[in-house]
């Protein structure tokens, strides 16, 4: 079960260092969209101070659902997937070794690049280590959930937009627990409230998402 | 060794999916040694190998990596030793190929470096190959024939099919014809050169195949 995780997990960061520029795309999709809202809504610095954490989540959210619509395609179009659902362990090690590589390389860059947005929001020290900690405990959900949708749209049409409308509605709570918890800060506020509630979450859909996911990469296959 | 034969569309693929654990029969059950395959679990499966039409490589990689990865996958041996003799029985020997992007191989050493995880497949009894001879030249047929003869002569199984008359010299394949299974009602229905696909006098049936419609086969170590 550990083997083929690490086996798969690997391949995929093998993978993604082959083809730089792709795994880069989700980060400079990240910093463009975020960098076009203060030229839409204005410089007035405090209603973008206000806005910030709304808007670096939404931007988050939809980084990692165009990056995992092609989680399982590619896969699934050279017969990859079908030998990894063949192999000796469970299909959930496989899919939680697909959606941790997502994360891996979307989800963590997204953090990394966080306190750009909060210079570019002229957001306080304070608020953007709470934006970063939120995002930390929310991007996994991203992964996880952007993976349960990309298995059940795998080899349809127009997946990718499907896989976006399944699946936003499923990430908004950690939508609206990680961008209020910044507000919490900014406001003087304690946001652990906020955060536990993402850390149930994140445990939710980390127990949740993979069994969900195995099942539908069974069904998908068939 | 059993040489699965059959019109395009009979079942040929499906038989060997459903023999797989890839897809679930719609009526009947697989029975693995008298053993549900079901109940068999996720270990169960180190008990064959499948090969199908598609060579499970990724573009990116190089022609060993991309063995070593599907060598984990099924925990066969991965050492740089065993890979580079498994490529060499199947003629990839020169190093150059065995470091080549998969990318850049031609579909005939693609489908060899797919085959050459037999070559390390001793372990598994069973070998379920869905058209190996694909894309293979003359020195690649050989190459497979004397992989596949090996295992047969050492106890395993091999059920494969193809198109192409397979010329193993020993042991002689088993053919079994899907052409009889068919419902005469189905038959009937066929185009005149029905009688032409009939079984000739070398046809057996193994005892324990019933019908393919129920797919209620046994598959073990003969």
């Amino acid at each position: 079960m550990r083997a083929v995780f690490w086996c798969v997990l690997l391949r995929d960061l093998q993978l993604a260092s082959r083809r730089r520029i792709d795994a880069l795309l989700p980060l400079a999709f990240f910093l463009v969209a975020l960098s076009l809202f203060p030229l839409g809504v204005g410089p007035e610095p405090e209603m973008l101070r206000e806005i910030a954490p709304g808007i670096v989540w939404v931007c988050a959210l939809l980084a990692s659902m165009l990056s995992v619509s092609q989680l399982f395609a590619g896969d699934m179009a050279d017969g990859s997937l079908e030998q990894m659902l063949l192999a000796p362990a469970s299909a959930i090690s496989v899919a939680a070794a697909k959606c941790s590589a997502h994360w891996l390389l979307t989800g963590l860059p997204l953090i990394i690049a966080t306190p750009v947005a909060g210079l570019v929001f002229d957001m306080s020290a304070p608020a953007t280590i709470a934006l970063m900690f939120s995002l930390m405990l929310g991007t996994p959900i991203l992964s996880l959930l952007g993976g349960l949708g990309a298995a059940l749209t795998l080899g349809l049409r127009s997946g990718g937009m499907l896989l976006i409308l399944v699946v936003l509605p499923l990430a908004t709570p950690a939508l609206i627990f990680g961008a209020g918890a910044v507000g919490m800060v900014e406001s003087g506020m304690s946001a652990s409230g906020h955060f536990s509630l993402l850390g149930a979450l994140l445990i939710t859909t980390t127990v949740g998402a993979p069994l969900a996911t195995a099942a539908a990469l069974r069904i998908s296959t068939e | 060794m059993t040489w699965l034969r059959g019109r395009n569309g009979r079942g040929k693929t499906t038989l060997l999916r459903l023999l797989a654990g890839l897809s679930d029969p719609a009526e009947g059950q697989i029975l693995i040694q008298g053993q549900p395959q079901k109940e068999l679990g996720d270990e169960g499966r180190s008990q064959w190998a499948y090969i199908g039409h598609q060579n499970a490589l990724k573009d990116d990689l190089t022609s060993t990596e991309a063995l070593r990865f599907l060598a984990r996958l099924h925990r066969l041996p991965h050492d740089a030793a065993a890979l580079k003799l498994a490529l060499q029985r199947l003629g990839l020997g020169p190093a150059r190929l065995q470091h080549a992007p998969v990318r850049t191989l031609s579909q005939g050493q693609r489908r060899r470096v797919a085959l050459a995880r037999l070559a390390l497949s001793a372990t598994a009894p069973v070998w379920l190959l869905d058209e190996p001879f694909d894309a293979l030249d003359i020195d690649g047929i050989k190459a497979l024939n004397a992989v596949i003869s090996e295992h047969a002569q050492s106890g395993g199984c091999v059920l494969l099919t193809s198109h192409q008359a397979i010329s193993i010299e020993s042991p002689k394949p088993t053919v079994l014809d899907l052409e009889i299974f068919a419902p005469p009602s189905r038959a009937r229905g066929l185009s005149a050169d029905a009688a032409h696909h009939a079984t000739g006098p070398s046809s057996q049936i193994p005892h324990s195949t019933h019908s393919t419609d129920s797919t209620d086969s046994t598959e073990g170590p003969q």
